[in-house]
């Protein structure tokens, strides 16, 4: 039985190698159901989607890879979630939640809700983010896009650009990719570094990492750029962003001038003006890719969860 | 100088080589109800190792081991000794705990255990001894040994 059935997936720090690739396995045989158009062996399942802060298409791909497995999907979310502010804490909500569906996705603006969502209920809860904490799904797809476009991760030279501060993502990202034994390359201005404690971690776990300022000296040796936006909304100071705001600009030029021709461009999304749209047509972008292996890698997550009874 | 008298107890736990100042924070990691509890509590005291220290003497309770090693989150270099019959029958240097339960609030204001409305206690693993850190087990953050002191609960 797989070490995903029945499974809570909170945070990237919860897994081994051996279970992301197993993961990873799982979602190259998804890759070919979801060409097929999906199949039915999650018929009778429900998933719920409870999302107390927006993320339309985090939600979305969930409900779109539940369909295309068979499955049901019910929802709570944008002003019903907000309006639990009758009163209804998120632990009731959730220990109500569970009697309706076999999994649930939860986003919650508080960061450990999903732990503690996990903690109450007796189905598996999936962290489709919480506060600045964690995203694992984003990460397993980062990681599912980047052995699709390379083949593999370990030994690659993968630089990660932006807000490395506040991103949520690249923290999850950096530490599985050093799980895989990439090579991490840190390009941010000096106010946006990767913070000490993540950098301490990384240590700890043998990542071998560089940190930058400028992205045109390194951008020559890299394999994978992952590019992230500077969120307005995580900056606790709006003085701060504003300094920082286009510090930063990943432009046709550049990539043209400088970057190896087979150079896999990533981003989360959504982008703001990190990336300028003339990129877009370069085949080292690679972000909208990335949007249809989030489909994917979350199809095989519910498969190895719900799936295999 | 004068030397420092305190009686000596038929039974119970002596805890010595506490920095300066943490007897008060101790008692409230050890849950202890001074209104219940026979105490000599000695602040500031002089100490040929330490230059000065605490020291807390509980009167009637042995603690266990690991009840004990809770102390080392803010004195990690504490002795217990175990009172017996006037005498010392056991004495043992505290060790970190890898777990620590709802006594520490968490940094982290946008923690989910720092939201009055949710059921839950605080609970923090231990990361590393060497320097001693804890994580958040819900919101992940970390906390290091010189912030640990902070984040005790007042009883």
């Amino acid at each position: 039985m797989s070490s995903f059935a029945n499974r809570d997936v909170i945070s990237v720090r919860d897994f081994t190698r051996r279970e992301l690739e197993e993961l990873l396995s799982n979602a190259e045989e998804m890759e070919r159901v979801y060409e097929r158009g999906g199949d039915d062996r999650l018929s009778g399942k429900i998933l719920a989607t409870l999302f107390f802060s927006p993320s339309t298409r985090t939600r979305l791909s969930f409900e779109s890879a539940m369909h295309r497995l068979g499955g049901d999907v019910i929802s709570l979310g944008g002003k019903e979630a907000a309006s639990t502010a009758k009163g209804e804490n998120l632990a009731d909500t959730v220990r109500t939640v569970e009697h309706y569906c076999d999994v649930i996705v939860l986003r919650h603006p508080k960061e450990g809700a999903a732990r503690l969502a996990a903690e109450l209920t007796d189905v598996p809860v999936i962290n489709a983010g919480d506060g600045a904490n964690q995203h694992p799904t984003q990460t397993f797809l980062d990681l599912y896009t980047i052995m699709k476009e390379k083949g593999r991760i370990g030994g690659l030279r993968i630089g990660l650009l932006g807000d490395l501060k506040y991103g949520r993502t690249v923290h999850s990202l950096a530490y599985a990719l050093a799980l895989f034994g990439a090579r991490i390359h840190l390009i941010s201005p000096e106010e946006l570094r990767m913070p000490s404690h993540i950098l301490a971690e990384l240590e700890r776990i043998g990542a071998k990492v560089e940190e930058h300022r400028d992205l045109e000296e390194i951008l020559p040796d890299l394999d994978v750029l992952y590019v992230t936006r500077i969120q307005r909304e995580m900056f606790p100071d709006p003085e701060e962003f504003e300094r920082v705001k286009g510090s930063y600009k990943v432009t046709r030029d550049l990539i043209e001038e400088h970057a190896q021709s087979d150079l896999a461009i990533l981003h989360p999304l959504p982008r703001v003006d990190e990336i300028e749209p003339e990129v877009d047509e370069l085949p080292q972008a690679r972000y909208f890719d990335q949007v249809r292996n989030g489909v994917i890698v979350r199809m095989a997550l519910l498969d190895l969860i719900l799936g295999g009874e | 100088m004068m030397a420092l008298k305190v009686k000596r107890i038929e039974m119970g736990t002596v805890l010595d080589h506490l920095p300066p100042g943490t007897a008060p924070k101790i008692m409230r990691i050890l849950d202890i109800d001074p209104t219940e509890t026979t105490l000599l509590v000695a602040i500031n005291v002089e100490s040929s190792k330490m230059g000065r220290k605490d020291i807390l003497k509980i009167e009637g309770k042995i603690l266990s081991e690991e009840e004990a090693n809770k102390v080392a989150l803010v004195a990690p270099n504490a002795t217990v000794n175990i009172v017996r019959d006037y005498s010392v029958a056991e004495k043992f240097q505290v060790k970190p705990p890898e777990r620590v339960e709802g006594f520490l609030r968490c940094p982290n204001p946008n923690c989910i255990t720092n939201d009055e409305r949710e059921p839950v206690n605080t609970v923090f693993i231990r990361e590393s001894r060497e320097p001693l850190e804890y994580r958040c087990r819900y919101c992940e953050r970390t906390v290091r040994e010189d912030h640990i002191r902070e984040l005790i609960r007042p009883s």
